[in-house]
């Protein structure tokens, strides 16, 4: 199923423990799958028998940045889970993280 | 999107280990959680429109920024330092409010119905029920997170607002989630109602890192804390870490600080001298200079540990010369240099500093937004940008001084100043001259039992400089008049010449 992502906006898997922030993301429609079920806006609750797909579970952790090949889309994980994150088909990957010093 | 969720994430991580210290206090994420969201039950309660601070640091700060957001109100801190008159004139502008104060501070507030007054202690031991049935915190990014009163040199203080868009745009763009090391801890000396009190709650938490409190400053405590609790990171503003380098140097002794790693500094220019001192006394500590402004929700650019290291070693003056920049932007914004009709300049072009990115609020309560059509604020700071974009800045687009149609920035004159061996401190101000319009004028202050003539000082300006330069007015002072930060009152200085004619004058 298709769906803007409006950062900001929260995704939880309907499958696994996985939660996601849009941090940024083009205008437009997505497909995006937790554990290889659609994942669903801030409140929705999982369709039943909803199950996680054992090909599906690469797991995500807590903190990382999720990002497509172009890094146009950047989902941060704000609760880890068992299912692997796909947008559009394709695997999102973590993005390599910041090399800033601490400043504050 | 809220900034709740950054709290959410520590404890959800890393429950157990230890948020804040503060005296005696030690307090988990995990607890540091649960009482925010207490107090968001408290707040709910109240139908405050508002939660205000009016306290030094302790505890309390994080879980009033945090509840705030639990709670889906504002969190305004006030400065505790204002006169009485001036903190109910505040008070009165956030009213109907949710207020957490302690001792002496409640003495200044004038009672009103619709502001809740708790104190401290109370605030930080609610009974456990008002965090039951909390709603889940809103995530509308465009809900207002702080309110920040700017200390204002005329008028009345202007409210900056921050969303909750703005601020977590630069936490996930300039911290790692979890990048704190387990034993890691900062000591944070900033007040609460800085914004560097509030980024820096805000960049801890997501780092995991222990916050180490102390509710003032000075050389003694801050080093006997960094030594107590083997604190790895520090924020200073310039004038703690010169008073921390003057203590030591006092001392004879070394730093004997094995545990510190890291010193960010920023909230004011920092003498090239005083950080090279702060270098040579902490070879092993990695220094990183802060650039940034309550409406640009803290650090837009930064001149990290290597880029010290870089600038200190050179041969080549334009690198050393990176010592005194605010080094480049942090990636999660971007910096261009205008001149005064909004055309963008050059490398090495002086001009105004311009910022855009999500981090970037600009917005003031009831004056709306400051940025231009293409979403750029101006900071009022002058400054340019060096060939690889390093940015240097010249000091507040009001204290340039316009000398026949010249500008010349107080900063550079200044640091050829305190280069001489006699002189503890300088600033550098326009006075009134009929020839020019505005001359430079500098008051300076003397080391004890040491000299330096007028013309001995003037000498040294135009050698190193230019002519132009050189100050036509130079007043010796005891002491220059600073702000509770350590931001030198040019104002008050400017005045000073305005209205009397110079001691000595060339």
């Amino acid at each position: 199923m298709a769906v803007a992502l409006k950062a900001g906006a929260k995704l939880k898997s309907a499958v696994c423990d996985t939660q996601l922030m849009v941090v940024k993301a083009p205008a437009g429609e997505y497909d995006i799958r937790c554990g290889g079920v659609d994942m669903l806006a801030g409140t929705a609750t999982a369709p039943e028998g909803a199950q996680l797909d054992p090909a599906q579970a690469g797991g995500t952790l807590i903190g990382k940045r999720y990002v497509d090949a172009e890094e146009k889309v950047e989902l941060l994980c704000t609760k880890g889970g068992k299912g692997s994150v796909v947008l559009n088909g394709v695997a999102m990957e973590i993005k390599q993280a910041k090399q800033l010093p601490s400043s504050d | 999107m809220n900034i709740a969720t950054i709290l959410d994430m520590a404890a959800e991580a890393f429950g157990d280990r230890i948020a804040v210290v503060s005296g005696a206090t030690r307090m988990s994420y995990a607890e540091l959680r649960a009482a925010a969201q207490r107090a968001a039950g408290a707040i709910r309660a109240s139908k405050a429109a508002y939660v205000a601070l009016l306290d030094v640091n302790t505890p309390a700060a994080p879980v009033a920024i945090f509840a705030a957001a639990y709670a889906g109100v504002p969190y305004v801190p006030l400065n505790y330092r204002l006169t009485k008159a001036e903190i109910n004139e505040l008070v009165e502008r956030v009213a109907p409010a949710y207020l957490i104060t302690s001792g002496d501070y409640r003495a200044l507030l004038q009672p009103r119905a619709d502001v809740q007054v708790v104190d401290r202690a109370e605030f930080l031991n609610l009974p456990d029920s008002l965090a039951e049935g909390l709603p889940e915190p809103g995530d509308d990014p465009r809900a207002v997170a702080v309110q920040l009163f700017t200390s204002g040199t005329t008028g009345k203080p202007k409210a900056a607002i921050l969303r909750h868009e703005n601020l977590m745009s630069y936490i996930v763009g300039t911290v790692e989630f979890a990048a704190a090391e387990e034993d890691d801890a900062i000591v944070v000396t900033v007040p609460p109602y800085h914004i560097a009190g509030i980024s820096s709650a805000l960049s801890s938490t997501y780092a995991c890192r222990r916050m180490v409190q102390l509710d003032g400053f000075d050389a003694r405590t801050w080093l006997e804390a960094c030594r107590s609790e083997n604190v790895s990171n520090a924020f200073l503003v310039p004038t703690m870490l010169s008073r921390i380098v003057d203590h030591l140097s006092e001392e004879g002794k070394g730093a004997n600080l094995p545990a510190l790693r890291s010193i960010a500094y920023g909230g004011g220019k920092m003498p090239l001298s005083a950080i090279q001192r702060a270098m040579n006394l902490f070879p092993q500590v990695d220094f990183t200079n802060a650039y940034g402004l309550t409406e640009t929700s803290s650090t837009v650019a930064v001149l990290g540990p290597d880029d010290h290291r870089a600038a200190a070693a050179s041969e080549d003056p334009l690198v050393r010369k990176r010592l005194s920049s605010v080094g480049r932007p942090t990636g999660a914004v971007e910096i261009v240099i205008r001149d005064e009709d909004g055309k963008p300049l050059g490398a090495n072009q002086p001009g105004l500093v311009f910022v855009r990115g999500g981090q970037v609020s600009g917005e003031y309560l009831s004056l709306g937004s400051a940025l231009d059509a293409d979403g750029w604020f101006s900071t009022r700071d002058r400054g340019y940008l060096d060939d690889e974009g390093f940015l240097f800045l010249e000091g507040r687009a009001d204290d340039v001084i316009v000398r026949g149609g010249e500008n010349i920035s107080p900063g550079e004159i200044e640091d050829v100043l305190l280069s001489h061996p006699a002189v503890a401190d300088a600033a550098v101000v326009a006075v009134p001259d009929e020839q020019w319009g505005e001359g430079v004028g500098a008051a300076v202050v003397l080391k004890e039992n040491a000299r330096a003539s007028v013309a001995e000082l003037q000498e040294l300006v135009k050698q190193r400089l230019r002519s132009s330069r050189v100050p036509q007015a130079i007043v010796f002072r005891d002491a220059l008049p600073y702000n509770e930060l350590g931001k030198v009152l040019r104002r008050v200085i400017r005045q000073e010449f305005a209205e009397a004619k110079p001691a000595v004058s060339a």
